[in-house]
C-alpha cells in the first residue's frame, strides 16, 4: 500500500477556464444574530491538500457544509472550475464530484458495508458486484474492509475506511475531510496520509479540516485559517512553526500549560482490582480483567480509540453501572463495588461525564438548579433538610464561574445557552469546586477551544498536586502528555498496565491502541509501579 | 361445515384486519415515525368504506374509499408531524380521538343501515371442495391480499434499494439527509402507506367482518397492531406470525367459553396479549438482531438545517 505512484501526473486543470477547481468568495453565513462566516474566502487547486484552520466556533464547519450544499451561503458565491454555481443539497454536490468525510461519522449502525456505501452511491446496484468492488478498492488503496461486515461491530478506524471507500468509489474531484484523525490511531493516521498524498497525485484537491498543527505542516500544501467566522490569512504550512500558526488561529498568545512537580507516591485513592463486567448492549463493551491503581497526587490517564470500552469503564466506577462485586472498585481503600452514584459522591469523588449537555448538565435547567444535582449530596449546603438552598447555589456559581472564568450572559443562564467550552469549564469546575479527594473524568477537553481547554488542563494539574488522584480518560494524545503523570491504553475493554508518561513512545501506545501489544513483548511489569 | 372449519375461518376473519394495519404501521415505523393514530385512520375507512358500499351498492368501491379515507387521515398526520414539527405521540392520539369522533358522526345515518358483505372468491371445483375449498380458495379478496402485502412489504424491506433508503432514514435521519436523501418525502411516503393500510383494515371490519356500522367498531384494534409492530420487532414474516397467533388466542377463548369451561373470562380476554407477547419476546432473543431491527429515530422529529 506504500506504493504510490511516482510517475502518475496529476490531472490538472488546463482545459478549465480557471486555475482553481474550487472558489468560495465573500462568504457570509447569518444564523440569527451570529455571523458564522464573515466574508469568508478560499481558494483550492486540483491536487492541493488545503487545510482549514481554527478553533470550535470558528466557522469551519460552516463553511463545509455551504461547499458540501448542506447549507445555502446569505451571501457570496462560489466558483467551480471558474464557473458560478449554487449548490442546492448535498446530492447536488456529490453530482458534481464533491465528497465528504464526516466527523461524526454518516453511517448507519443496524447496515452492512455494502449496504451503507450502496446508499451513496446513484443507481440501483448489485450489492455482489458492489460488494466486489469495494474489496478491490479497498485493498487498491490499504484500506481494508469486509463489505458483509455490520457496521456496529466496527472499530472507529474501520467506520473512517468505510466513509473514505465510499467517496473513492464515487471518484471524486474535491474531498471534503473534517478532523479524520481525532479519531484514529497515530499508526492508522499515517496510513491515512499515504491515502490523502496518492488521492492528491491522482488530481483530487482535498480540503482538510484540522486542529492539529504537526499533521497539517506535514500534510498539507496551503492552509486557510479562520477566526470567530471571519477569514485570518492563507499561508504555506511548511513556511509556519506550530506556534506561528496557533497564533493566528487563537489571535494571541496560546497559554502553556505548567505540570509543575512530578508526582510523589501516596497512597493509591482509586483501585480497580480485576475488574470485569460483561455489557447488556449488543453494541457495548465488555470490560475484561481491569486492574489500576491512581494515587494520590498523580494524573493516571487511559489513552485509547473511542468505543473500546472508555464509556463503560467510567460508568463502572462511577456506579452508573453497577458491577456484581463488592471489591472490585475501591475508593479511598474502601470497597464500594456496589454503592450507587450518590454513596459514592459521599466518599468525596467527583465524577465529570464525556457529554457535557445532556448528561454533565440538563440543557434547560439553570446553572444554579444543574448545581444542585451533583451538589446535592455533599458539602456546600445546598441542601438542607430536604429544601434546595439557592443562596448557596448561586454562591457555587460565583466561585466557579471566577475560577474557571466562564463567560455567561446572566447571573443564572440556562446550561444549553453556553458554549461548548464554557459549558465544559462550568461542568469542570463545578466538581473540583468539590476539592474531590478522587476525580474521574471522561474527555475532559473534547471539542472546547485552546484557551478553555489549557484551563481546564492547569486545575486538574492543580487539583492533583494539592493531593488528589485524578483519572482521565482522553482520545487526544497530545493532552494526555501534556498532563498525565502515567499512561494505560484501553483496547477492546481490556487495559494496558499503566506505564509512566516519559517512559512510553507515543508509538508504542498506537501499538496498544490497536491492540497488538503482544507482538512488541510486553515489559508492563518493569513500569508497573503499583 | 364441520366445526374446526367454522373455526379456522373466524381466526382468519379475526387476524386479516390485525395484520394490514400492522404492515402498513410497520413501514410507518421503519422510516422513523410512530403513529399512534392507527385506531383512528382504520375506524374512518371503516366508515368511509361502509357509507360508500351502502350508497353505490359496490363493496369494491367502498374498499377504493376505506383506502382513501385512511391515506387522507395519514395525510393530516404527515402535515402536522413532518412538516409543522408537532409532537408524533400527541399528533397521534390526537388522530386516534378525531377518527373515532368523526366517524361516529358520519355514520349516524348508517347505524342500522343494511350493508354489502366482500363476497368470498369463488373458483370452480377447487373452491367445492370439502374443508380445504372455503379455507384456502374461498376467502374474500382482502384476506389474500394481507397474505401477499406481507412477503411483498417484507421483499421490498429487505431486499431493495427503496427498503435500505427507508430503513436508513429510520435509522440515522441525519445521515440520510447527509446522503442527499429527502427525509421528509420518504417519510410523507411511509405514512401514506401506513394509512391506506388502516383504512383498509377497517374496510374490512365494516364489509366483511360485520357488514354494518356500529361506532367504534373497531373497538382497540389498531392498538393491538401497534403492540404488534414492536413485538414482532419491525420484521414482516414475524408480524405474520403474531397477527395470527393472536388471532387464534382470541378465537380459542371465545370458543372455550362458549362451551361453558369454569376459566374466569377476564383470564379468556386477556390470554391473546398474553400468548402474543411470551410468543414474541421468545422469538425476538436475539439482541442483536432486535437492536438491527428497532429504527433508532423512531419518533424524532427531523428538520434539515437552513
Amino acid at each position: 500500500m506504500e506504493q504510490v505512484d511516482a510517475d502518475s501526473s496529476p490531472i490538472d486543470g488546463t482545459e478549465n477556464a480557471s486555475e482553481f477547481l474550487l472558489e468560495a468568495r465573500n462568504i457570509v453565513k447569518v444564523f440569527g444574530p451570529l455571523r458564522a462566516n464573515d466574508n469568508v474566502t478560499l481558494t483550492l487547486k486540483s491536487g492541493e491538500i488545503h487545510a482549514l484552520l481554527g478553533e470550535n466556533g470558528a466557522g469551519k464547519s460552516t463553511l463545509v457544509k455551504i461547499i458540501y450544499g448542506a447549507l445555502q451561503p446569505t451571501s457570496g458565491s462560489l466558483l467551480w472550475n471558474g464557473a458560478p454555481v449554487r449548490i442546492a443539497n448535498p446530492a447536488a454536490a456529490r453530482a458534481m464530484g464533491i465528497s465528504m468525510v464526516f466527523q461524526h461519522f454518516s453511517l448507519f449502525d443496524a447496515l452492512t458495508v455494502t449496504e451503507n456505501i450502496a446508499l451513496a452511491l446513484p443507481g440501483n446496484r448489485n450489492m455482489t458486484v458492489l460488494a466486489d468492488s469495494i474489496a478491490t478498492v479497498s485493498r487498491e488503496y490499504g484500506l481494508p474492509l469486509r463489505p458483509d461486515a455490520l457496521i456496529a461491530d466496527l472499530s472507529v478506524g474501520e467506520r473512517q475506511r468505510i466513509e473514505i471507500v465510499r467517496c473513492l468509489l464515487q471518484e471524486p474531484r474535491l474531498l471534503i475531510m473534517d478532523e479524520p484523525t481525532a479519531v484514529l490511531t497515530p499508526q492508522e493516521a499515517d496510513r491515512l496520509f499515504i491515502t490523502l498524498k496518492r488521492l492528491a497525485a491522482e488530481g483530487c484537491g482535498i480540503l482538510y479540516i484540522s486542529h492539529r498543527l504537526d499533521e497539517v505542516k506535514r500534510i498539507c500544501h496551503e492552509a486557510t485559517i479562520l477566526r470567530h467566522g471571519k477569514f485570518v490569512s492563507t499561508v504555506k504550512p511548511q513556511e509556519e512553526t506550530a506556534t506561528s500558526l496557533a497564533r493566528l488561529m487563537v489571535g494571541g498568545e496560546v497559554a502553556v500549560v505548567k505540570s509543575g512537580e512530578t508526582a510523589k507516591s501516596g497512597p493509591p485513592l482509586l483501585e480497580l482490582i480485576d475488574l470485569t463486567l460483561p455489557t447488556d448492549d449488543p453494541f457495548g463493551v465488555t470490560l475484561k480483567n481491569i486492574d489500576l491503581r491512581v494515587r494520590s497526587g498523580e494524573i493516571v490517564a487511559i489513552a485509547g480509540v473511542a468505543g473500546n470500552g472508555q464509556s463503560e469503564m467510567f460508568d463502572a466506577i462511577s456506579g452508573e453501572t453497577l458491577g456484581n462485586e463488592k471489591g472490585a472498585i475501591k475508593l479511598a481503600g474502601e470497597a464500594c463495588g456496589k454503592e450507587n452514584i450518590t454513596e459514592r459522591r459521599h466518599r468525596n469523588v467527583a465524577f465529570v461525564s464525556e457529554e457535557r449537555l445532556g448528561h454533565g448538565a440538563v440543557p434547560n435547567f439553570s446553572l444554579s438548579e444543574n448545581i444542585v444535582l451533583t451538589h446535592h449530596a455533599t458539602g456546600d449546603g445546598v441542601v438542607r433538610k430536604g429544601l434546595i438552598n439557592r443562596s448557596a447555589a448561586t454562591e457555587v456559581i460565583g466561585r466557579v464561574t471566577k475560577v474557571f472564568d466562564v463567560r455567561k450572559n446572566t447571573a443564572d443562564p440556562e446550561a444549553r445557552s453556553l458554549s461548548g467550552g464554557n459549558l465544559q469549564k462550568f461542568v469542570v469546575g463545578r466538581e473540583i469546586a468539590l476539592k474531590p479527594k478522587v476525580l474521574v473524568i471522561n474527555q475532559p477537553t473534547w471539542g472546547v477551544d485552546a484557551g478553555a481547554a489549557a484551563r481546564i488542563r492547569q486545575a486538574l494539574i492543580d487539583l492533583a498536586r494539592g493531593g488528589s488522584a485524578v483519572l482521565m480518560i482522553s482520545q487526544d494524545l497530545e493532552e494526555i502528555y501534556e498532563i498525565a503523570d502515567r499512561i494505560a491504553v484501553i483496547s477492546r475493554g481490556e487495559l494496558s498496565p499503566a506505564y509512566p508518561a516519559d517512559e512510553i513512545s507515543l508509538e508504542r501506545i498506537g501499538l496498544l491502541m490497536a491492540g497488538t501489544q503482544d507482538e512488541l513483548g510486553d515489559n508492563g511489569e518493569l513500569a508497573r509501579l503499583g | 361445515m364441520s366445526e374446526l372449519e367454522a373455526i379456522i375461518l373466524t381466526i382468519i376473519t379475526a387476524s386479516t384486519p390485525l395484520l394490514l394495519a400492522a404492515i402498513g404501521e410497520l413501514v410507518t415505523e421503519r422510516s422513523g415515525v410512530l403513529n399512534l393514530g392507527v385506531e383512528g385512520m382504520m375506524i374512518m375507512g371503516a366508515v368511509c368504506g361502509f357509507a360508500t358500499a351502502h350508497l353505490s351498492g359496490s363493496a369494491l368501491l367502498g374498499i377504493v374509499a376505506a383506502l382513501f379515507a385512511g391515506f387522507a387521515m395519514s395525510m393530516l398526520f404527515a402535515f402536522l408531524t413532518q412538516t409543522l414539527l408537532t409532537s408524533q405521540v400527541a399528533s397521534g392520539l390526537a388522530l386516534t380521538l378525531l377518527g373515532l369522533g368523526l366517524s361516529g358522526l358520519i355514520g349516524e345515518s348508517f347505524t342500522g343501515v343494511p350493508g354489502v358483505k366482500l363476497a368470498p372468491l369463488y373458483i370452480p371445483l377447487v373452491s367445492d371442495l370439502p374443508f380445504v375449498g372455503p379455507i384456502l380458495f374461498g376467502q374474500d379478496i382482502l384476506v389474500y391480499f394481507s397474505l401477499m402485502l406481507v412477503p411483498a412489504v417484507g421483499y421490498v424491506l429487505l431486499r431493495t434499494r427503496a427498503g435500505l433508503i427507508v430503513t436508513a432514514v429510520g435509522g440515522n435521519h441525519h445521515s440520510a439527509h447527509a446522503l442527499g436523501y429527502n427525509v421528509i418525502a420518504v417519510r410523507y411516503i411511509c405514512i401514506g402507506f401506513g394509512g391506506a393500510c388502516s383504512g383498509l383494515a377497517g374496510a374490512y371490519l365494516s364489509l366483511a367482518y360485520t357488514p354494518q356500522w356500529i361506532e367504534n367498531m373497531s373497538s382497540g384494534r389498531g392498538w393491538i397492531a401497534l403492540a404488534l409492530v414492536v413485538f414482532a420487532t419491525w420484521l414482516p414474516r414475524r408480524l405474520l406470525v403474531g397477527a395470527y397467533l393472536f388471532g387464534t388466542v382470541w378465537i380459542m377463548g371465545l370458543y372455550v367459553q362458549g362451551l361453558g369451561v369454569a376459566i374466569p373470562s377476564q383470564l379468556l380476554s386477556s390470554l391473546p396479549y398474553l400468548v402474543t407477547i411470551a410468543a414474541l419476546i421468545i422469538i425476538s432473543r436475539n439482541k442483536t438482531l432486535t437492536k438491527i431491527n428497532t429504527p433508532a429515530c423512531i419518533g424524532q422529529p427531523f428538520a434539515p438545517e437552513r
